[in-house]
């Protein structure tokens, strides 16, 4: 018999802890194809962060450390530059990057570490219980912009891929989806290339991923893809910003 | 005579550092400490080393803990409030059981303070400066030979222990020069790093952390940590004797209080008084036992530090029981460190 | 013992010129500087403790010598130096009668003056170091003389004859006065 769909090898066999609906699992498994589609499991290091995402090591069968909330392009700015042969991706949520590491990511991206960036934008902190994030979008209600986020009390929603793509250090800046199956096929593309930008030496690479977060939206599973699609797919733009070695 | 080379305290650190094999440095620019990464910039490149200069001290920490993570000899160095900032990363790396070098040439506080030579960083140091109920290998070095030596022995112990280890000195030691006989590091057994990241290489998932969720895990944790604590303690403890075994006052001290101590030691014992100095080099492990022993017969212990009252805590914790400690204090700022003089009157008033 | 003055008169330098010699000299020592926050023109001070012992305390409340190249330094300074010592001071910027003590010996020495003379007015801190010496026998002329080869930078070495001619200027007024 043929086997047409298979667990990657770089994830483990287990049952993950997110939520119905959650997309953390589907790009878990884009990363971990990625990785297996370049042969990458046996000299990865991954860089977890804090939120839903510190568990890495429970569902990657790769080396993994754990880092302090934001610190992940620190963490992997010292790993890579131990161990320049290996290939070092982070992987972090929206809270993490944009609001509490928002010096960690510019400088490491700046520095142009030739390390790959995840990140993940559900626009609220998961783990935590649904508060406000950078990402927030406008009117966007969460436990802590009870009365939707207004821009005159917390600004706006932060676009990280268009504004690293600013910089001279950041080779790859690319944002995708993966609420519909073009968009999460474009994701792993995106992810390939981002990995490859790493694999040839050609710099800093980033990819933001929109995910839906339906426990802390207080939507069920459909709503909340239909969300990603509709409203975040609106304010942030899909698409390539910098990709300085056209691949 | 080895050849005596005439070093800041600050270059020492460096170049035992380098000499332990430490081959990355992350630091972030703060005074008095400058020296550190300087001398980092220019000579880590010749021995193939990475110097980085990182956007906070924050970040700078953080590349330690992902270099040591590594299994790799790394290291950052600043002064007092760029400690505080990398307090979270040592509380993780404590939870991790990383082993690292953190410098601090420690500055006054509170807060913006000054950059004179102060001691009130020791509470910090030793009793977990960060979050969470942890210690860290603190070396307080009072000597330029001492910051060299003991920056190899804190590589060197902070990887049998799988701990993050602290230099902790100031601007006196830091700022000053005397000669220095440098020498190889002295040939230590040193545990395999079977648990270093770098990749799976046909072997098991390897993975650092400080998250543990299970039912008793961190408990579990915990009690490992405190049981390598308790044998540091038994094994690590370090600290100078000079004339106590016949003295009637013992004078206690660590780093640069202890050296302008030295003085009004020896000043007394010209006079005839029967002083001491014991100082301890450990700060944690405390050389608990050499206070207690020492007190058995000698019941004045006078300590001396550049603050309002620390180490004498622990002290006060080690003595015999019926030993009196009294206590004398400078809060550092300008024009505030104390002389051999002074501590010399303070010696006669209590003896 | 003291060196003090203000920034740019070369003191932690001299300092360290001593430093070096004692070292080399086969003695223990310990240079401790301190100065302001300010790059230039702020205090400029160090103490120097040279010792065939243990050199103990790189502070100290009393020194037996003191060496002053401005007013400030020796105002603040010469009430500290230890009865029966000695204050080398700069007469060029200094009135020694400012500090009037019994107990101490003042060599009045015009160091900008001689190092004007000399032909370069920056090695003021030269005269001072060999005056100092010569006064204390702390260091021989030989190992000051050699030491200027570990203290200056590499590309002032060109000037280490002139540096010993001002050292020797310095010293001859210790054996005039």
């Amino acid at each position: 018999m043929h086997q047409v769909f298979k667990r990657p090898v770089s994830l483990k066999d287990v049952q993950t802890h997110f939520c119905p609906g959650c997309h953390h699992g589907t790009i878990h498994r884009l990363v971990a194809e990625a990785l297996d589609e370049f042969g990458l499991q046996q000299e990865t290091i991954g860089i977890a962060s804090i939120g839903c995402s510190v568990f890495l090591y429970y569902y990657f069968d790769i080396d993994v450390i754990e880092t302090p909330h934001g610190r992940a392009p620190a963490v992997a700015t010292g790993v890579k530059r131990a161990r320049p042969d290996r290939f070092v991706f982070t992987y972090q949520g929206d809270g993490d990057l944009a609001a509490i590491g928002t010096a960690e990511i510019i400088h490491a991206a700046n520095r142009g570490e030739h390390i790959s960036v995840v990140f993940v934008n559900n626009t609220t902190y998961g783990m935590t219980g649904g508060q406000m994030a950078p990402t927030t979008l406008l009117g966007q209600r969460t436990s802590t912009s009870p009365t939707g986020r207004k821009p005159e009390v917390e600004g706006f929603p932060i676009r990280m891929a268009e504004l690293l793509s600013g910089l001279d250090g950041v080779a790859f800046s690319a944002r995708a989806a993966v609420n519909t199956p073009k968009n999460l096929m474009d994701a792993k593309k995106q992810i390939k290339k981002a990995f490859r930008y790493q694999g040839e030496g050609k710099g800093f690479s980033f990819v933001e991923v929109l995910a839906a977060c339906p426990t802390n939206w207080g939507m069920n599973a459909i709503e909340a893809n239909e969300r990603v699609g509709r409203e975040m797919c609106e304010y942030f733009k899909l698409g390539t910003f910098k990709n300085t070695a056209g691949l | 005579m080895a050849k005596r080379l005439l070093v800041r305290g600050n270059e020492a650190i460096c170049r035992g550092a380098i000499e332990a094999g430490c081959r990355y440095y992350f630091g972030y620019p703060i005074t008095p400490q400058n020296d550190i990464p300087e001398y980092m910039s220019r000579e880590m490149p010749n021995v193939n080393g990475v110097f980085i200069q990182a956007e906070s001290e924050i970040a700078s920490v953080n590349m330690v803990m992902g270099a040591a993570a590594t299994g790799a000899r790394a290291m950052t160095s600043s002064s007092s409030p760029g400690i505080s900032l990398k307090m979270e990363a040592i509380s993780y790396m404590a939870g991790m059981e990383l082993p690292c070098l953190i410098v601090n040439i420690s500055r006054s506080g509170p807060g913006l303070g000054g950059i004179d030579a102060s001691q009130g960083d020791y509470f910090q140091a030793v009793k977990g400066g960060g979050h969470g109920g942890y210690h860290i290998l603190v070396l307080a070095p009072a000597s330029i030979q001492e910051m060299y030596d003991l920056t190899m022995l804190a590589f060197d112990l902070a990887e049998i222990y799988r701990i993050p280890a602290m230099i902790l000195g100031d601007a006196v030691v830091g700022q000053m020069k005397e000669p220095l006989v440098p020498h190889p590091r002295p040939d230590r057994e040193l545990p395999a790093k079977d648990w270093a990241l770098r990749g799976k290489s046909g072997g098991e998932q390897r993975y650092i952390k400080s998250l543990y969720l299970g039912d008793g895990e961190l408990e579990a944790h915990n009690w490992k940590l405190y049981a390598k604590y308790q044998e540091m303690k038994a094994k690590e403890s370090r600290w100078e004797d000079f004339l106590t075994s016949d003295a009637d006052l013992i004078v206690t001290g660590f780093g640069s209080a202890a050296r302008i101590a030295k003085t009004a030691v020896m000043m007394a014992r010209e006079e005839g008084l029967k002083v001491g100095l014991l100082r301890p080099i450990t700060l944690f492990p405390f050389p608990s036992a050499a206070f207690a022993e020492r007190t058995l017969r000698c019941k004045k212990i006078l300590d001396v530090e550049l603050n309002t009252g620390q180490m004498v805590e622990d002290v006060r914790l080690s003595v015999a029981r019926d030993a009196e400690v009294h206590f004398y204090g400078r809060p550092s700022g300008t024009g505030s460190l104390p002389t051999p003089e002074e501590i010399l009157g303070q010696i006669k008033k209590y003896y | 013992m003291y060196m003090a003055g203000f920034g740019g008169q070369g003191v932690l330098l001299a300092g360290t010129l001593l430093s070096h010699a004692a070292m080399n000299e086969g003695k223990n020592v310990s240079f401790m500087p301190s100065y302001g926050v300010e790059k230039r023109g702020g205090a400029a001070m160090c103490t120097v403790v040279i010792s065939d012992g243990e050199v103990g305390s790189p502070v100290i409340g009393n020194p037996s010598v003191g060496v002053f190249l401005n007013q400030a330094s020796f105002d603040k300074y010469c009430p500290m130096i230890k009865a029966g010592g000695t204050c080398i001071v700069n007469t060029s910027l200094v009135d020694p009668a400012t500090c009037a003590r019994e107990d101490i010996e003042i060599i009045p020495i015009p160091m900008n003056a001689i190092a004007m003379e000399m032909g370069d007015a920056r090695m003021v801190n030269m005269v001072a170091v060999g005056a100092y010496a010569a006064r204390t026998g702390a260091v021989s002329p030989a190992a000051l003389a050699e030491a200027l080869k570990d203290t200056l930078p590499e590309r002032n070495h060109k000037y280490i004859p002139d540096n010993i001619r001002v050292l020797e200027a310095g010293a001859a007024r210790i054996s005039h006065h």
